[in-house]
Formats: C-alpha cells, sequence, structure tokens
C-alpha cells in the first residue's frame, strides 16, 4: 500500500469544544435559562403493571405557581423510534406498563412547586398481574402487556433465520460444544441526565433545545405527536454529557417539555433526576442465550445454533431493530457457513431496553467468544490459533450476504497477541492468574434509515467566504466522541488549510442539512463521505479560476497548504484565499453541497436489511486479570486492545473512544446491574448502588491500531466507537477462565460467584484445587 | 422564606437570597448563574458538582449554601485567570482527556487540588483521589495521563502544547 501523506488527517489536533470545557463554558441543555421559563416535573407510576381508572389533577391545578398539568388523555398519539410499530405515549395513556412510568406531569413557577403538585395528584389505578422476567411474561394465560400485540406470550417480535445446512454440518462435525449464557441489565450510566427546555415564539414555532444523539428523529417524533408541521418545530442540540444510545430515541422528557410549553404558553424546561434517567433506560437487553458450535478436527467452525430471549422490558424502541442486529452479528468475524438464528424480544413490566453502545454485538459476542475460547482448549489448541484459523480475510461475504469490504481482523489477533505476551501466558500462569482473547467487530453505519425513505443519510453544506471563512454545516451531532472536530479535520485536509480556521455548524435542524444523527458508529463515514463531497465540490469551481490566473490545466492543480497549486510545476501556485476572492468576485457566493447514501443490499429472509454497512471495523483484545482467591474480587491489570478502525482521523480520539469502551465493557462484565424488585421497582437507580467503574478501577489500557486504511472510506477511515467494546466482556472471562478453571456463563462476575464457584469447584476437585 | 447570605466565589462577594435548605450547586447555577458547576446526580454519588471550598474539593450538591458563609469558593471559572489557563487545564487540552466535558469540571477541580498538596504524585494516588469523579466517556486513562503531565507543568518539568 503507497503511504498517504496528509497534513490533518492522523494528526493530533486540538478539539475546538476541548478549552471551553476545561472551563465550564460548554453549554449542556440543563444550563439554559429563559425569562419566564417554567419547571416541568413528571409524576409516576408506582405500581408496575395497571390499569389507569383515573387521574384527578384538581387540587395540582388549584396550587400557586402551577401554569399547566398534562395527562395521557390529551396527548393519545403512539410513536416509536421503528414508525411502522409505534407502541409509546409521552405519557402513560390508559395503562401503565413499568414502576415509574409516567402519568402526568406539571410544568410551575419552580421545581419545588411542581414536586408538591405532583403529590397532589391522585391516580387510580387497577392492578394487573406485574411481570419481571420473559419466563413470566411468556407463560400460558399471561396478561398481554400491549392489548394489540399480535404476538402471543407478550412476544414482541421473532427472528427464524437459516443459512446453510445447520443440522449436517453439527452432524459431521468433530467436536460440539454447547452452552447457555445470560447477560445482564445494565444501563448506559452517562454523566449528564436528560434534559430539554421548549419555547414556542409568538408564531407558535416550536424550538426545543436537548441534549439528543438524533436531532432528526426528534424532529419527526414532534410533528406527530405536537401534531405539528415539521417546518414549524426547530431541534437544537446543546452539549450532550455522553450518551452511549441512550439519548439515541425520543426521551418522553422532550416530549412533555414541549407539550407543557404549548399548554403553558412559556417556555419550560424538564430535567431529569438520575433515578428517572434509569426509569428512561434504553440499555443493553439481558439475553438468555443456548448457543452451540461445531467444528472439525482442524478446528474450522462447521456450524453455529443460536437460539436468544431478550428480556425488552416495556415498549418496543429500537428493539426490533437490535434482535435482528443480534442476528447479523452472530457469527463474524469468523468464516462460518452453516448458522442458525432463533430469537425472540419479550415484553416485560421493566424499564424498555434499547440501543446501548455496540447493540446487537455484545451478547452473541460474549457467548461465540467464550465458546470457541473453550473449544480450543477442549480439543488442545491454542484459542489463537483457532480464532486466526477461522478468522475472515480482507474481503468477505458472509452467509448472510453482508459484504465486508475491508477487513484487517488478523493482523488485530496478531498484534494483540504479540504485545501481550498471550501465547506465552495462556494456560502457564498461576492459579489466580488469568489471561484472555477475544475478537469483535462493528458496523460503521447502517444501510438503511428506520422510515424507507430515499433521502440521503448524510449531507453537508460548505460555504467559504472572504469574511466568514469556511464553514461546514452537516446534522450530524457531537455527542462527546468529537465528531465535529473529524468532520473539520476532513474539510481543512480538503482545503489544504489549518483545521483551527474551520467552523463546523452541527445539530440543528434548521440551520443543517439532514443527517440520520449519532449511532450505529455511522458519522465519520456518513457525515465524512457527505463533508468531503461538498469540499470536493467547492474545490472544482476554484480549480478552473486558479488555472485561468496561473495558465495551466484546472486538472493539474491542488489544494494545499494555503495554496492552490500545480502538481507537476513547482512554483506555479497562488493562495487558496485570492482564488476564493476572485471566484466570489465573478461568481457570487461560493457553497457547495455534498451527500452520501451507503451502498443498499439486502436478502430475501426476515430481517435481511439488518446487519448492512458500507464497511466494518474490528479488534482484538487481551486481558490479564487477577482472581483474589480469598476475597473473590476479579482485578483487571491490563488490557491490550489491536483496532482495524482504517486510518484514524484523530488519533487521540480514537484512542478516547477504545478506553471508553474497554471501562464500559469491564463495568458489564464485572459490576454493572439494575436489579428489579418482584413489583418491578427498581431496587439500585442511582450511582452510588449501579456499580459503574471509578478511577480507581483502571487497569493498563495498552490501546494500539493496526496498519489499515478502507479505500472505499473517506481517508480511508472505519468505525472506531463501539468495536471496541465487542471483545471486552469475553477476554475477561476468558481470563477468569484461564485463572481459576470456572467457565462463568453470567454476568456479572461478582466476587459471590467466584467465592461460590471456587467452593463448588473445590467439592467437585475433593479439595484439591 | 428566602434569607440574605453573603457568598465568596471566587474572589468576588455576592449578596444572595436563598432558602436554607438550599444546597450550594444551586445556588451557584441558578442564583448566580455559574453554570459550569454540573449536577449529575444531585445525591453526591458522581463528583461532577465538585468545586473547592477553602482549598478543598467539596460536592456541592450535599453542601447547603448557608454553609458556606465567610469561605472562599472556587468553581471552574474561577480556577484560571482569565484566558490563561490553570495547568491541569492546559494538560487536559493537551492529553485529550476531555470528551463530552460534563465531568470535566469537577475532574479538573479535584485534579488541581490533589496538585497543590502534592505536584508529583504517583498513578495510584491520582487514582485514589480522583476515584470520586465519575467519568463515562474516557475510561480514565487520558485523565490520568493529564493530571501527570499537569504535575510536570506546575512543577516546571514540562511545557504546555
Amino acid at each position: 500500500m503507497a503511504k498517504r501523506e496528509f497534513d490533518v488527517i492522523g494528526s493530533t489536533v486540538t478539539r475546538k469544544d476541548a478549552p471551553k470545557k476545561v472551563k465550564g463554558e460548554h453549554e449542556f441543555a440543563d444550563d439554559l435559562q429563559f425569562p419566564m421559563m417554567l419547571h416541568g416535573r413528571i409524576k409516576r407510576s408506582d405500581i408496575a403493571h395497571s390499569r389507569i381508572l383515573s387521574i384527578d389533577t384538581s387540587k395540582a391545578q388549584a396550587l400557586p405557581g402551577v401554569k399547566a398539568v398534562l395527562i395521557g388523555s390529551e396527548t393519545p398519539i403512539k410513536y416509536g423510534i421503528v414508525p411502522q410499530m409505534p407502541t409509546e405515549y409521552a405519557i402513560a395513556h390508559e395503562k401503565v406498563r413499568f414502576h415509574g412510568e409516567p402519568v402526568a406531569a406539571v410544568a410551575a413557577v419552580d421545581p419545588e412547586t411542581a414536586e408538591r403538585a405532583l403529590d397532589l395528584i391522585e391516580v387510580v389505578y387497577e392492578p394487573l398481574p406485574v411481570y419481571t422476567t420473559p419466563e413470566e411474561a411468556m407463560a400460558e394465560g399471561a396478561v398481554k402487556i400491549h392489548e394489540d400485540n399480535k404476538f402471543p406470550g407478550n412476544i414482541a417480535y421473532e427472528a427464524d433465520q437459516d443459512f446453510g445446512d445447520v443440522e449436517k454440518a453439527f452432524a459431521d462435525s468433530h467436536y460440539v460444544l454447547e452452552k447457555t449464557f445470560k447477560t445482564s441489565y445494565v444501563n448506559h450510566a452517562f454523566m449528564e441526565p436528560h434534559c430539554a427546555v421548549s419555547k414556542f415564539d409568538t408564531n407558535g414555532e416550536l424550538f426545543i433545545w436537548s441534549t439528543t444523539q438524533v436531532p432528526h428523529y426528534l424532529h419527526r417524533h414532534l410533528s406527530k405527536v405536537l401534531q405539528m408541521e415539521m417546518d414549524r418545530i426547530h431541534v437544537k442540540v446543546t452539549g450532550v454529557g455522553g450518551a452511549f444510545g441512550g439519548k439515541g430515541e425520543v426521551s418522553n422528557n422532550e416530549l412533555i417539555s414541549a407539550l407543557l410549553a404549548r399548554k403553558a404558553g412559556r417556555p419550560v424546561k424538564v430535567l431529569y433526576s438520575r433515578r428517572e434517567v434509569f426509569l428512561q433506560h434504553r440499555g443493553r437487553h439481558p439475553i438468555q442465550m443456548r448457543v452451540k458450535v461445531g467444528v472439525d478436527k482442524e478446528g474450522m467452525i462447521t456450524a453455529i445454533d443460536y437460539d436468544g430471549t431478550m428480556d425488552g422490558g416495556s415498549y418496543g424502541g429500537w428493539g426490533l431493530v437490535i434482535l435482528f442486529y443480534t442476528a447479523a452479528m452472530l457469527h463474524l468475524p469468523y468464516d462460518v457457513k452453516n448458522v442458525r438464528f432463533r430469537a425472540r424480544r419479550i415484553f416485560t413490566n421493566k424499564p424498555t431496553c434499547g440501543a446501548m453502545r455496540g447493540l446487537g454485538g455484545v451478547q452473541p459476542r460474549f457467548a461465540l467468544e467464550s465458546l470457541l475460547d473453550q473449544i480450543a482448549i477442549d480439543l488442545g489448541m491454542n484459542p489463537y490459533d483457532l480464532k486466526k484459523k477461522n478468522a475472515i480475510g480482507l474481503k468477505h461475504e458472509t452467509v448472510s450476504g453482508q459484504v465486508v469490504r475491508h477487513c484487517e481482523f488478523r493482523k488485530c489477533l496478531d498484534q494483540a497477541t504479540e504485545l501481550s505476551g498471550y501465547r506465552e501466558k495462556h494456560g502457564k500462569l498461576p492459579f489466580g492468574k488469568g489471561i484472555g482473547l477475544a475478537g469483535g467487530y462493528y458496523i460503521s453505519g447502517t444501510a438503511y434509515t428506520l422510515y424507507m425513505a430515499y433521502k440521503p443519510h448524510s449531507s453537508a453544506l460548505i460555504r467559504v467566504d472572504t469574511e466568514g471563512g469556511v464553514t461546514v454545516y452537516c446534522g450530524a451531532t457531537d455527542i462527546g466522541q468529537g465528531s465535529d472536530t473529524v468532520l473539520g479535520m476532513m474539510a481543512a485536509e480538503k482545503f489544504g488549510l489549518p483545521f483551527e480556521t474551520i467552523h463546523v455548524v452541527s445539530g440543528d435542524t434548521s440551520l443543517a442539512p439532514f443527517d440520520l444523527g449519532s449511532f450505529a458508529s455511522r458519522v465519520t463515514v456518513a457525515a465524512g463521505s457527505a463533508v468531503c463531497k461538498a469540499a470536493d465540490n467547492i474545490i472544482d469551481k476554484l480549480l478552473p479560476v486558479a488555472a485561468v490566473q496561473l495558465g495551466v490545466r484546472a486538472e493539474q492543480l491542488e489544494a494545499k497548504r494555503g495554496m492552490i497549486r500545480s502538481v507537476f510545476e513547482p512554483g506555479k501556485e497562488i493562495a487558496f484565499w485570492d482564488v476564493v476572492s476572485k471566484y466570489i468576485d465573478a461568481h457570487g457566493p461560493l457553497t457547495a453541497t455534498g451527500d452520501y447514501t451507503p451502498p443498499r443490499r439486502t436478502g430475501k429472509f426476515k430481517g435481511a436489511n439488518i446487519g448492512h454497512s458500507p464497511t466494518y471495523g474490528f479488534s482484538a483484545q487481551v486481558t490479564e486479570v487477577d482472581v483474589d482467591l480469598e476475597t473473590g474480587e476479579v482485578r483487571v491489570l491490563r488490557v491490550t486492545e489491536a483496532g482495524d478502525c482504517g486510518q484514524p482521523i484523530n488519533p487521540v480520539s480514537v484512542e478516547g473512544q477504545v478506553e471508553g469502551s474497554i471501562m464500559m465493557g469491564l463495568g458489564q462484565a464485572l459490576y454493572e446491574e439494575v436489579k428489579v424488585g418482584r413489583d418491578g421497582r427498581l431496587m439500585n437507580p442511582s450511582l452510588h448502588d449501579y456499580k459503574i467503574p471509578t478511577m480507581a478501577d483502571l487497569p493498563e489500557l495498552n490501546t494500539t491500531f493496526v496498519e489499515s486504511y478502507d479505500p472505499d472510506s473517506p481517508y480511508g477511515a472505519k468505525e472506531a466507537g463501539e468495536g471496541p467494546i465487542q471483545p471486552v466482556i469475553p477476554a475477561i472471562f476468558n481470563a477468569v477462565y484461564d485463572a481459576i478453571g470456572v467457565r462463568f456463563t453470567e454476568m456479572p462476575i461478582t466476587p459471590e460467584r467466584v467465592l461460590r464457584a471456587l467452593d463448588e469447584k473445590k467439592r467437585q476437585e475433593g479439595g484439591t484445587c | 422564606m428566602k434569607t440574605l447570605l453573603k457568598l465568596n466565589i471566587n474572589g468576588e462577594d455576592f449578596d444572595l437570597a436563598a432558602s436554607p435548605g438550599a444546597y450550594l450547586v444551586d445556588v451557584i447555577r441558578e442564583t448566580v448563574g455559574l453554570t459550569g458547576t454540573k449536577k449529575g446526580c444531585g445525591i453526591g454519588d458522581c463528583g461532577a458538582c465538585t468545586v473547592l471550598i477553602d482549598g478543598r474539593p467539596t460536592l456541592s450538591c450535599l453542601t447547603l449554601a448557608l454553609a458556606c458563609v465567610g469561605k472562599e469558593i472556587v468553581t471552574i471559572e474561577g480556577l484560571s485567570k482569565g484566558n490563561e489557563l490553570h495547568p491541569v487545564q492546559k494538560a487536559f487540552i493537551d492529553k485529550g482527556a476531555v470528551q463530552c466535558g460534563f465531568c470535566t469540571p469537577g475532574m479538573v477541580l479535584s485534579a488541581a487540588a490533589l496538585l497543590r498538596e502534592n505536584d508529583r504524585p504517583s498513578r495510584d494516588e491520582i487514582k485514589t483521589a480522583l476515584a470520586g469523579n465519575l467519568c463515562r466517556c474516557t475510561g480514565y486513562t487520558k485523565i490520568v495521563e493529564a493530571v501527570e503531565h499537569a504535575g510536570q507543568l506546575i512543577s516546571g518539568e514540562a511545557h504546555h502544547g
């Protein structure tokens, strides 16, 4: 591969938001204040499943300082992020489906008055049976959580995919291993609670400031629920204090703030408490999955059979999409010809599960990477050898028709194992110390939109002006990951200008052209492509003007280091800004647009649209652990990550994505679990009781990249924000197996579970361990 | 019923009216209007609301405003001298320790307080001192590096940039 020379791409620039953030100047939604602004608070059910017989708000309405009270019957329009299957209401309508569901809302002059008013609202419920597990919800005779659900047994959706001949492949296999795995109910636990501020202007147009990953989906939902034309709604994304998927669909507080603002005729802010963040949830689906893998004598995978039951919680959310992503993400990054997937998502009376970093991939990777590790050990192979043999090559098409146009996963396996000394250490460390390997991958955006429109997924407008400078307008949303920086760097590289001089305007439905939002690790590839195309279109306008000035052909010119210059004749050059000035003198404003639509691929089976991506990122991780045999505590000592994210646009930001992913996965593997009581009440909805990793838990993280460049991506880049979380959990579980010889199949690995397992092991081995 | 109180914030006296039960974080954010102090949980779990009171990192969501009369309160807005950033702020920028920025003000103030006591902390000392400030974006690695770097900036062993 030819060495690529860039001035900006691959360098570490100072993010423009960083100086503001270290001074506390970056503005989040809760930092906004408007004259006459009211505070909205939400009354939440203290029952998990019931019919609402009546709501009396008269006392609340009479409380001085209360300006509006809202109940579900005033907003009876159902919505959902999957528009074909709406299941939710802004405020519970006729029925409550989880403990803590909104049943009324109040806007008052201050939060204390609003909260006092909530206590004055009287709701009469008719209780229904509460189902906190899929087993209960699927049991015969169970009451339907959604009465219009067409499936029996509270099944929200089912999936059933078959590729190849699984039965024959198992019959022909040398070795088959089957285990049942259980994943936990975890929350994103971003630091900034949801907050939205809505304001109607005198012309009746709605302005909403919110901490969202998906301003355009919010735009559509507001239009539907408020029954307003979209062009009368303006969504403005404020600072987003972490999201990880949890702000990737519309949140009740957004709709409620707008509805209350309309009713009260004054701006309304609705800020969640931390408990409410846990109730809004949309965290990772707990899945119970039985997974079976067969291999031949050489350790080549012959077949995979998966049967999984997802606990979806009370509403639809992204559930349908995640169900099919789980199918799509079952077997890559390995080459498998025979695959069977049976799964179902079940409604239960709990806060709704949804999109969380690496959705669709994390649970099946946990099962698959654990099974492959065990199979290799059972066959007397090093797990690295088995994984390397089965790893896909540079290009691949899966049995389900997903086209991987670029993959350096084998390099990831090599680099992670070499840097960590995995092959030398595995199976040879003293009892209590262990090392584990796992691989993973993720999409860089999706091939389809949820509403199946032909509108490009990303679009950008660039304006180059002698007075205003270069401004990139793009609907992409910077949720802290640094996408504004990436887009600015790409434009700077294209124009041959310093990054610092590029302005990026994003996350605003009125100012910036359409983009789907920040999810599915799509922004760098999709919005990046749109920005690059727009920049190319600007350059195409400038080069003929420069060519006339220089007396050369336009095709021989490039924009580099502040100049437009001849590629062939050194010295034939003119300053970029002189050309812009001459262009504007002659033609008027200099603007151009660019857009991006991913390749559309599908197949002839249910769910075939899902899983296709323009390109995929890969990674391998080796994790070293120390298990305290006295206390049962698992400590992660070191993680070595080798990632194939294509060309890192901003390497420090990519490292930040990887390091954040590792710590988030570590939390799910070892500590985190939302606990639910029998009555559906959350037992630990606080950052004290729901334990995310602190700095004291930080192991040594060695984040590396493999040499990689996807020639069909903007500047060779692929995703980096969700792939690196895929191997984290199984690498820890595999390391724990290496340390104490116990194959955990349920997360998190708490000290209690370790001690119990060690006792059990001791009993089985007759006290010899 | 509100009471009148005088708070010294970032070297300036503010004459304020607040209810006796008002927490410092709300008075700083809502009454004074300094929104750099963040509120991530409201019950002392996350550290985003950290301010310095007489130099000590303190959770302003658990501290009554009334209890701070006569004390020196420093918020993130008061850490830098005008446009001249504090070494911890410079180091957070240089080392890429900033992602969403919501935990950053509290994290920076906790780090500044640590380095005032000890400008050459070990990694373990940093991890212990900042364990009360949660961050979900960065995975902490670059924050630890930034605090080490800031220590070097303060002791003159390294330069910004």
